[in-house]
Parts: structure tokens; C-alpha cells; sequence
């Protein structure tokens, strides 16, 4: 701990109102993980390049890693935790799950908010639309190939 | 990862964020985060405060301003690319923004953020370079223009004063221009990107990482006005420049590239 | 009805699409202290003092260096021969060998601090001269043991070179590959945390793909009786193999003990970079000759190998490339030798494929040589050299004996679902028409072999009080489905649906041996031990049942459709699991339906061939994977959906080694691609959809005929997008691109060629 000031910040988080003080420096992943115990959201690298950390902030994708927890004052997230309704899926983790778009699990989170991201700017797109459109989120297991028809399925659907 | 602590203050006008800028040199502006941030992680950058911009709604718009096109220093990557007025009038920098890292950087990062970083890399700065962009600066003294090609003046540093904060920026409207990037992976830096566009009656080239700046590729811009084809002028692209070296190209690489891309994006201007 | 074979989805997936993924750093561990290694910016260096005053000041804050910590050094086991002595001390003491190596921990009680602390910490360094590569390393001038005289750590195959080997052929070709350094980059960094319970009982939770030999290696290292140590891994973000115990979580586990307090580390992917153990890192020097017809006569492989700065497994890899040399040709004559290095690098170790694809990549590209010289077809040089589809089981003169195989088989099924043919008409085309984007078309047969050094793996069924099933098993899933496809063995022995057998892994003490995951062994073992001990349970279920059905065992059936036991030839009275298990409760007999098996087998051979399609730009050398099609054989398929995803993910890898990604050092020694900015491991946007084509050819080894999947995608990718590319620019002269194939060594390649 240091002896800067925190700020106090209060945000929804997955529809919840929620008030924290926060280092100046604390990122938004962490103050999501550590202070808020939503662990879902993966921590992959320390340059924005891999997007397992990505949220929503205010309805768009966001590298939580890059943002800081005071930059998110005032606004809207929407976590992995957020999206399905109790037991029912949400039909961009339906789609992931019907397609094999996941193997170990790690960077799951972070492409399930970007494809809905994606799908919600562009609800029919192509395979290289979705390909360019995922350029920020890296998976090591899959291949990418059963993601792409992951977000091919969730668009059939109206996701 | 977890960057050196600092002190934070979020402004609501720009004349408050120059205030705290004057009152402390170690302070550094907080806009998208998307290059300050990833410094901060890397403890690379140190500041004592930061001092958050980011919400200056004020400072995020895209409009028709006579001959020029007037864009808000907040206005975020995504939002660029996106525009319907810069699709119209300058397209190729509407394109250079969607360019811009990947879909979660482009909704955050800012052209005023990416500019004012002054990366030598950054496809915004290389366009603006390539179109002669003016750069509208607010200080204490009130309002000044920088000229994009005084604007950078070596890797990450720019013509600011430390209580300036940059603005508005300002483009011509541009009915043919072109950026390609040369990449490893499509969210990467350009190994070597190419900007080029009829700006006022000639053409007008930008390179971005050929040099600790953005560069003008003044050699073939020169040799075109003098009726050199496309494929002559290119081959002047890496004059005077000293490319990096690094572990996404060679210098010589680099100059090759330069030369190639110079001349695609001059075939495909004509 | 059989379940295996059908495209069954996950049952591990909903924790994973939630967010519930319980991946170690998720871990709450109340109390834990917050450690954070401090490691060395020089490559080689003497350490004169470590200077710990001023990050002891910060409050809370504790740091040790390597005169604190009392344990063994780590090294490999004997059994590898590799030098002993070249063993790496937990923290650097007098000396530094790599950057990265840690020379002081820091204790603090949160992470931010302990950031902030090990920048405070002051080490006064004396640089020491440098050696990065392995042929510098062979010439013995800069040495990282002096003592030892040195830097070969290791020697195998034969040094005996006979210099008559290519006499009688016609044509000899060679060249060299530089299989170049990767780092295995899982997505997840590492975490490690442990605790010293009052009953004395150490417990190291960790993210590796080996719990129990994580566990034999602890408490030889720290001098614990092994029954007092556990280790847990449960969620593990993707391995590739490099994910063993290293000296972090030796470290973390010494430090549980001496502070006598729970702590914890995570890696930051900075950190993780620098100090997994990278892969990969052979030079392969080539020498084919065969006959003008195109016959192979014989093939001389020579592999030096870099085992990075403290050798381990990196340096016992060359004998499993050497083993698979001569791949899936007849070749009668094959002389190999290795020798593994050390450098002043990261230490070396196996990542998907672990020797194989290096030996795929090398004897891969020397069949594309002999192709161009004799002037004939590639596909037909290969088919002209495969080991027969009935010459199985097969012993090579290397001497691995390969159990099955259809290597023409999958030829023409490979260059029927590319469409060869139409490929090599539209490359014709291509090059009529001129233009800057020249296409390329590559094959690559490979055979490579999986659960290698023949392990064991351990199963066992329970029977729980609900009538379902609990299978624990000593494998370890990290991404490979598991819970899945082990559920789905054993569930056809038990006649339980999927959804009512949960797999258990990953803790030594519920588990009580196990040889983790690695080298595409654990469905050939482990599945089939669970298998076993399914089947045993059901013998013991059928005598339970006769109880209580009032006949004999001998008359009792398990109708596996319905998951009833009745008596044959009458299908009711019948009793459900459920009935069973709840009779048996009451009876305290539950007990009897649980069986613990293990099982054993020699190495399978799984084989494909790929082909790849590319695009290059010859101006920019820039390359595009157009189209990847593979076929990969590793026998019956338990879960084709499953199955699918391991060769996508293969694919992917050894595509990335092909064209994107290499783990390039400074000239001082410090890594330049020590982010996820600088190493370039590709997204969707730089792959296209692959085309698998499936082949089952069993295996002998196992009743369930299976082999192992997980690598065979990378070792059959690499060299078919290597070959592709140097066809794509064969009309210029060109016969050698280094890896990876990007942009600027395809060019220097057709600027040499040009010379």
C-alpha cells in the first residue's frame, strides 16, 4: 500500500450498483477480480495484447487490463458472470459450447464479451469479418477454428 | 504489470487540466488510457498525477469546418472509423483509424492520445503527416496551431509545452488517400506503414515506423512532382531515413518494404 | 449404441463459459503473503552481493537470496544422462547463467508491494561473456561450468560417422533446419501457493500437468517424506507441456515451510517469457541419398541441441528426435547423433510435440530436396518410400517399433480431399499469368509417438450412493476434455449416461498416483484404466446384484443400453444403479464397487500427412496460409468433436513456428520477444479454417485401439507450411527459407537466390 489518496468510485457492475475505493493506480481487471471477487475475467499478459480481460464498459468491449478501475466511475460493466440468466446460457456461451469454441477455458471470457461486442455492431458478419474482428483476443488451444463457428452460430441465432 | 502509483484528478474543463499540468512536471494527461496505460504497466513512465481528460465531451466530435474537417482530440479510434462526415471527406483517415490496434483499443483509444504519444509507429500520426493536419493547442496563453510536420520531434516527444493539451486536430478534406500497414499480425504495430493522398494539388507521402518519427517520404513526393512514375518515385521512399531494427524487421527490410508499399499505394492513387 | 465416437459436447464447459473456471490465481487463500521473484537482467554474470536493505524497508516487506534458502538444487533425474553437475540452485548464489534467473524473493502482504519491493532490491553484478547459440556453445571457449570443462550436457545416438554411409547413391542432399526457439505462451500464466498445515503436512497447490511427480520432486528437493506432501492442480489455463514444477513453486513450497504461513505467487506474462522453460531450439543437419528412380537408401541426421543455461528435459529430447528420424520411410540405412548444449538462455523443455516435430521438420524438407533434384512429384517420392500399409508392426532402424499404420492410405485421402491435382493445375496457371503473389503447396507425412516412454496411468471407479460414478484418474486434463471423454469410457462400460460419471484429478491425495498429461499418452493409458476399472466394477456390481436378485453372478447381465443388471433371459426383476447402490449402502457394501486399476503400455504411433496451401507475396515475402487440409491418424476416436479440437489447436501451433513466432535474444543475452507485442503468436485473423479429414487406424496396444491426438496436428503442420513455402518460390531458386517464414526471411532468401 502506498500513502496516495483512494478515490471512491461507484459503478454498475452486471446490473448491480457498486461503490469501492480504489488506488489511483488499480487496474479495472484487478479491482473486478480482487475487490469485487468476480474472478472470471482472466488476466493473460501485461501489454493489451491477448484480451482475456476484456468486458463491456457502457455496451462495448474494453481490454480491463488497459482501463482503470476510476476510468470506469460512473459506468456500466458487464462481466463473463453477467451474461447468462441463472441456468439459462446466453446464446453467444450456447453457441461457444455447442461448437467446441473452448478447450482449456482461460481465455473463454474475454471472446464470449468480444463476440458479443462484435455481434452487437454487427450482427451477420463473415468469416473474415469475424476473424478481423477477434484480432485482439489470442487462444493457444483451439486453433480458432471452432470460435470462428462459435460466432458463426451465435449470429444464426440472433445473438 | 501493476504500474508505480501516482496521484489522479479528474478535470471537467481543459483550462483546469493545463492548470494542474503548469503546476507539476511530472504530471502526464489521461485520455483513452490505450498508450499511457500499457507504459504505466511496463513502469516505463512514472508520472506523479494523472490527469483525467477522458471526459471532456466537448472534445469528441467530428464536423465539416469550411475546406477542413474539425475533429475533437477526444474522439475515439472506433468513432473515426466509423464517421459518415470523414468516410465522406478524408476517408483514408477514417480507414487509418480502424487500423488502429483491434476492436477493444479502437473503442477506447483517442486520436489526441495516439498523436500526442508520438510513437513513430502510429498510423493516426502518419496520415496526419502525409496531409499536412493542423494541430490545435490550448495553453494558458490561449489557442495555437501546430503544423502536423512540426508537430513530432523524435520517438515519443512531441512540440507541446508541458501545460499545452492538444485539442482539436484539423484535416483537409482529401478525396483520394491511401494507408496501407505492413504488419506481423493484424493487431500489430506497422512494421511499415504508408500514407499517401493529392493534398492542394500534389501528392503528399507519410511513413510511419522509417525513423524515430513519422516521416515524409519527401524524396518521392519531390520526384513525382518532377513526373517520375509511381514505380520510379518509390524507390526513393527510404532516402534519408534510418529505419529501426527490431524483431519485426530489419532496417533493411524496412527500407525494401517502404519502397514497395510506396509504390503500391502510388498505383493505387492514380 | 455406443457412445464413443460420437460428438459429444463438454460437460466441463459450463464452469468455464461462467466464469467459474477454478483456476489457481482465483483461489480466495485468506492470509496468504504475496511473493514476487526478483531475477536476474544479465545473462551471465558473478553475483557479489544482493543488497536487500532498502526493499526491507518498505513495511512488511521480507527478502531472501540464495544464501537463505537451504535446499537441493534442481536437476534431472539420473536416468536422462545429462550431466549432473550442471544443476540449477533454487536462487542464483556466485553466479548468474541466464536472465531470468532468480536471485532474490520477495515476501510482502499484497501484490503492488512486492512489485514496488523487488525494484528496491540492489544485486552488484559482474558481467561474465556470453553464449547464445548453440554453435558458439559446441566451440567450449565461453563456458557456463567451467568445471566441467564443457557446455555438452548431453550426448546421444552414435558419434561414430561412417564415411562409406552415402556410397551407391546417386543423389545426396543436405541442408540444415534451425527448429527455432518457441516459448509455449499458455494462456494462463503460472501460479503457485502453498501452506505447512499444523499436522506438518505440506501443500503446494500449482498449475502443472504433472501433480504427483510435482510431489516426488518436492519432497526430494526439500527432504519431505512423500506421504506428508500434497499437490493440487484443478483448473489449469492450457500447459503444451512446459507446465511442470519448476523452482518457482520449489520455492513457494520452501517458503510455506520457513515462514510457516500460507503464500502465494503469480507470474506476470513478462515473467512467464522470460522463465517457462522454452521449447524447441535444435539445429538439425540433414544428409539424404537415395537413387535417381527415387528410392531413399540412406539418412544422416545430426542434431545440436540448446538446453538453455541449467540442462533438463530440452537436453534429453534429441533421443526422441532421433528415435523418430527416419518417420514413416523405409529407410535402411540411418545414422543419427546429437549433442545438447548449454547457453546462457532460458532452460529448455518439452512444448507440444517435444522432439518429434523437429524431427518431422528436418526429414520433411529432405524429401522435398530429393523431390526437386530427381525431378519427380513430391506426393509420389513420399509414396514411394512409405513404410507398406502390411509391414505393421514395424521396427526402424533407429529402432522404434511402430504398431500400426496406412501411410499411403492417408496419402491418397489427403490429395483427394485437397484436390492435389487441381491445385497444381491452378499453380500452373498462377505462374503464366506472372504477378506478385506466387502459390505454394506443401506436403508433409509424419509418424510421431505418443506416451513415449511407455508409462503407466492409474484409474479407478467408484460407485457413489446416488448410483452414479466417480472416476478418478492420474491423468491430468488442461484443456484437453477429459471429464468428457474418460466420462463417456466409462460411463459404455456402466450403462450410465455421460452426465452421471464425474472425473476426478489433479490432487495427490485423493488420487494416489498418476503420470499427468503430456506426450498424447493419457487416453491410451489412463482411458483405458479407467476403462479397466469399469469393467471390474461391473464383474463386482453383476455379484451384488445376484444377491440380491437371488442368482448366481455367472447368470447376472448388465444391459448396458438401460444401465440394469437382471438375470439373462428375463429381463425383469432388474436393478438400476440406483437400486444397487442404495441396496448396497444400506448394506455397508457400497464399498465393493469401487476397483482401482492401472495400466501399461508400450508407445503408439500416430501418422498423418498435411497439406498446405500459401500464398506469398514476392515483393513483400510476406506469406498467407490459404488452406490447411490434414489428415491425422491416432486410431478409434472416443469423441470426434474432441478429438477435432486437438488437431485445430496443433495446427495452430506448429503453423505459428512455421510463419509468426520465434524467442529471439538480444545480442546481450536478454530476450527482445519478451511480450506478447514482440512474440507473435498468431490470432484468427492470421488463420484460416483447416480442412480435417479423418482416418482410424487402431492400434494393437489397447482395447480401445486409441493412440494419442494432442500433438500429432503440430508435428504434420509445420513442415507442410515449411515445404509449401520454399515450393511457392522454387521458380527462383530458392531451396532454404529459416523459420519462421515471415516477410523478412522469405525475402532474404530471394535476395540470396538472386546473388
Amino acid at each position: 500500500m502506498t500513502n496516495i489518496a483512494h478515490e471512491t468510485i461507484s459503478l454498475a457492475v452486471n446490473g448491480e450498483r457498486r461503490e469501492a475505493d480504489v488506488e489511483p493506480r488499480q487496474l479495472l481487471v484487478y479491482f473486478l477480480r480482487e475487490q469485487l471477487g468476480l474472478t472470471g475475467t482472466n488476466v493473460g499478459c501485461d501489454t493489451s495484447s491477448c484480451g482475456a480481460c476484456t468486458v463491456l464498459l457502457d455496451g462495448e468491449s474494453v481490454k480491463s487490463c488497459t482501463v482503470l478501475a476510476v476510468q470506469a466511475d460512473g459506468g456500466e460493466v458487464t462481466t463473463i458472470e453477467g451474461l447468462a440468466s441463472g441456468d439459462e446460457l446466453h446464446p453467444v456461451q450456447q453457441a461457444f459450447h455447442e461448437q467446441h469454441g473452448l478447450q482449456c477455458g482461460y481465455c473463454t471470457p474475454g471472446f464470449v464479451l468480444a463476440t458479443v461486442s462484435l455481434l452487437e455492431e454487427n450482427p451477420s458478419p463473415s468469416e473474415e469479418e469475424i476473424r478481423r474482428a477477434l484480432e485482439g483476443n489470442l487462444c493457444r488451444c483451439t486453433g480458432y477454428h471452432n470460435i470462428v463457428r462459435a460466432v458463426e452460430a451465435a449470429a444464426r441465432a440472433g445473438a | 504489470m501493476i504500474p508505480a502509483a501516482f496521484e489522479y484528478q479528474r478535470v471537467s474543463s481543459v483550462e483546469e487540466a493545463i492548470e494542474l499540468l503548469g503546476r507539476d512536471e511530472d504530471a502526464k494527461l489521461l485520455a483513452g488510457g490505450h498508450s499511457l496505460i500499457p507504459a504505466l504497466k511496463l513502469r516505463i513512465t512514472r508520472p506523479t498525477v494523472l490527469v483525467d481528460i477522458g471526459r471532456l465531451g466537448d472534445l469528441r466530435y467530428v464536423r465539416e469546418d469550411g475546406d477542413r474537417i474539425a475533429i475533437g482530440a477526444l474522439a475515439r479510434h472506433a468513432e473515426l472509423a466509423a464517421d459518415p462526415v470523414l468516410g465522406q471527406s478524408c476517408a483514408v483517415l477514417a480507414h487509418a483509424a480502424g487500423e488502429v490496434g483491434d476492436p477493444q483499443v479502437r473503442h477506447r483509444g483517442t486520436i489526441g492520445g495516439s498523436v500526442s504519444h508520438a510513437d513513430p509507429a502510429s498510423d493516426l500520426a502518419t496520415v496526419l503527416l502525409a496531409l499536412d493536419a493542423d494541430l490545435v493547442v490550448r495553453s494558458p496563453g490561449g489557442e495555437r496551431t501546430i503544423q502536423a510536420g512540426e508537430f513530432f520531434t523524435g520517438p515519443f516527444s512531441n512540440a507541446l509545452a508541458h501545460d499545452e493539451v492538444l485539442v482539436e486536430i484539423r484535416v483537409p478534406k482529401v478525396e483520394q488517400g491511401v494507408y496501407l500497414k505492413h504488419v506481423r499480425r493484424a493487431q500489430d504495430w506497422a512494421t511499415v506503414g504508408v500514407a499517401a493522398a493529392h493534398v492542394g494539388g500534389r501528392v503528399q507521402v507519410g511513413l510511419a515506423s522509417m525513423g524515430g518519427t513519422p516521416l515524409r517520404a519527401r524524396a518521392v513526393e519531390d520526384a513525382l512532382a518532377g513526373g517520375a512514375t509511381p514505380a520510379d518515385a518509390a524507390g526513393h521512399a527510404a532516402d534519408g531515413a534510418e529505419p529501426p531494427s527490431d524483431v519485426s524487421g530489419s532496417s533493411e527490410y524496412r527500407a525494401h518494404l517502404a519502397r514497395v508499399l510506396v509504390r503500391r499505394a502510388l498505383e493505387q492513387l492514380s | 449404441m455406443s457412445i464413443l465416437g460420437n460428438r459429444v459436447l463438454r460437460v466441463e464447459d459450463p464452469r468455464f463459459l461462467r466464469g467459474e473456471g477454478r483456476y489457481l490465481e482465483n483461489m480466495p487463500l485468506e492470509g496468504a503473503a504475496w511473493v514476487t521473484f526478483v531475477r536476474s537482467p544479465l545473462a551471465h554474470a558473478r553475483v557479489n552481493a544482493v543488497d536487500t536493505t532498502a526493499a526491507e524497508a518498505l513495511p512488511n516487506v521480507q527478502v531472501f537470496t540464495g544464501a537463505d534458502v537451504d535446499a537441493h538444487p534442481f536437476g534431472p533425474p539420473p536416468y536422462w544422462n545429462i550431466n549432473p553437475a550442471m544443476v540449477r540452485p533454487l536462487v542464483a548464489r556466485d553466479v548468474v547463467r541466464f536472465a531470468g534467473e532468480i536471485v532474490a524473493v520477495v515476501v510482502s502482504e499484497d501484490r503492488a508491494s512486492g512489485v514496488d519491493a523487488a525494484e528496491l532490491v540492489m544485486v552488484d553484478y559482474d558481467s561474465l561473456p556470453v553464449v547464445l547459440t548453440v554453435e558458439d556453445a559446441a566451440k567450449d571457449e565461453v563456458l557456463l561450468f567451467p568445471d566441467e570443462g564443457t557446455n555438452v550436457a548431453a550426448r546421444g545416438g552414435s558419434q561414430e560417422h561412417d564415411d562409406g554411409f552415402f556410397d551407391g547413391c546417386d543423389v545426396v542432399v543436405s541442408d540444415t533446419v534451425w527448429s527455432q526457439r518457441m516459448a509455449a505462451a499458455p494462456l494462463e500464466p503460472r501460479s503457485a501457493a502453498a501452506e505447512l498445515g499444523e499436522d506438518g503436512r505440506l501443500t503446494l497447490w500449482a498449475t502443472s500437468q504433472t501433480p504427483h511427480t510435482d510431489k516426488m520432486v518436492v519432497a526430494g528437493i526439500l527432504g519431505f517424506d512423500p506421504a506428508q506432501v500434497r499437490v493440487i492442480s484443478q483448473d489449469v489455463g492450457g500447459g503444451f507441456g512446459a507446465k511442470m514444477l519448476e523452482v518457482e513453486g520449489l520455492l513457494i513450497a520452501w517458503l510455506a515451510r520457513k515462514l510457516g504461513r500460507r503464500v502465494r505467487w503469480t507470474e506476470t506474462r513478462t515473467e512467464n517469457m522470460l522463465a517457462l522453460l522454452h521449447g524447441r531450439a535444435q539445429q538439425l543437419e540433414f544428409t539424404l541419398g537415395g537413387s535417381r528412380d527415387g528410392k531413399v537408401l540412406a539418412y544422416r541426421l545430426d542434431v545440436l541441441a540448446d538446453a538453455g543455461a541449467y540442462p533438463i528435459l530440452g537436453a534429453f529430447l534429441p533421443n526422441l528426435t532421433g528415435l523418430m528420424a527416419s518417420a514413416v520411410y523405409a529407410i535402411p540405412k540411418i545414422e543419427v547423433e546429437s549433442r545438447s548444449v548449454v547457453t546462457n538462455t532460458t532452460p529448455t523443455t518439452s512444448i507440444r510435440g517435444a522432439g518429434r516435430p523437429e524431427a518431422a521438420q528436418a526429414i520433411e524438407r529432405a524429401l522435398d530436396l530429393y523431390a526437386a533434384e530427381i525431378g519427380l512429384d513430391p506426393a509420389e517420392v513420399r509414396r514411394t518410400n512409405f513404410i507398406p500399409q502390411d509391414a505393421f508392426p514395424h521396427t526402424t532402424a533407429t529402432g522404434a517399433t511402430y504398431d500400426s499404420g496406412d501411410y499411403e492410405g492417408a496419402l491418397d485421402l489427403l490429395l483427394r480431399s485437397a484436390g492435389y491435382d487441381e491445385l497444381r493445375e491452378e499453380q500452373r496457371r498462377r505462374r503464366a499469368e506472372g504477378g506478385p503473389v506466387e502459390l505454394g503447396i506443401g506436403l508433409a507425412a509424419y509418424v510421431e509417438i505418443s506416451n513415449p516412454v511407455a508409462e503407466t496411468e492409474f484409474g479407478e471407479v467408484e460407485i457413489t450412493e446416488d448410483g452414479g460414478a466417480i472416476l478418478r484418474t492420474g491423468s491430468f486434463s488442461h484443456g484437453q476434455g477429459h471429464e468428457t471423454t474418460f466420462a463417456m469410457i466409462a460411463a459404455e462400460r456402466l450403462g450410465l449416461p455421460v452426465e452421471r460419471v464425474t472425473v476426478v484429478k489433479g490432487d495427490t491425495d485423493e488420487i494416489p498416483q498418476g503420470a499427468g498429461t503430456f506426450g498424447s499418452k493419457s487416453t491410451q493409458i489412463g482411458g483405458v484404466a479407467g476403462r479397466l476399472a469399469a469393467d471390474e466394477v461391473v464383474e463386482r456390481a453383476k455379484g451384488l446384484a445376484g444377491d440380491y436378485l437371488e442368482a448366481s453372478a455367472a447368470d447376472v447381465v448388465l444391459d448396458p443400453a438401460l444401465g440394469r443388471f437382471h438375470v439373462v433371459g428375463t429381463a425383469e426383476p432388474s436393478l438400476s444403479w440406483v437400486d444397487l447402490a442404495t441396496r448396497a449402502s444400506t448394506d455397508g457394501r457400497l464399498g465393493e464397487l469401487k476397483v482401482s486399476q492401472e495400466f501399461q503400455a508400450p508407445p503408439t504411433f500416430p501418422f498423418g500427412i498435411h497439406l498446405s496451401v500459401v500464398d506469398v507475396d514476392k515483393e513483400t515475402g510476406k506469406v498467407e496460409l490459404r488452406r490447411h487440409v490434414a489428415v491425422d491418424d491416432a486410431g478409434t476416436l472416443i469423441n470426434p468433436l474432441v478429438a477435432d479440437g486437438q488437431v485445430h489447436g496443433g495446427i495452430a501451433f506448429g503453423v505459428g513456428q512455421a510463419l509468426y513466432e520465434e524467442v529471439v535474444y538480444g545480442e546481450d543475452g536478454y530476450p527482445l520477444t519478451g511480450t506478447f507485442v514482440g512474440y507473435a503468436f498468431p490470432s484468427a485473423a492470421e488463420l484460416p479454417s483447416y480442412e480435417r479429414v479423418e482416418m482410424v487406424t487402431p492400434t494393437p496396444h489397447n482395447t480401445l485401439g486409441v493412440k494419442g491426438i494432442g500433438e500429432s496436428g503440430t508435428v504434420g503442420s509445420t513442415p507442410a507450411v515449411h515445404n509449401a513455402v520454399l515450393d511457392a518460390l522454387a521458380p527462383y531458386g530458392v531451396h532454404h527459407v529459416d523459420l519462421p517464414c515471415n516477410g523478412e526471411n522469405v525475402w532474404k532468401a530471394l535476395q540470396e537466390a538472386k546473388a
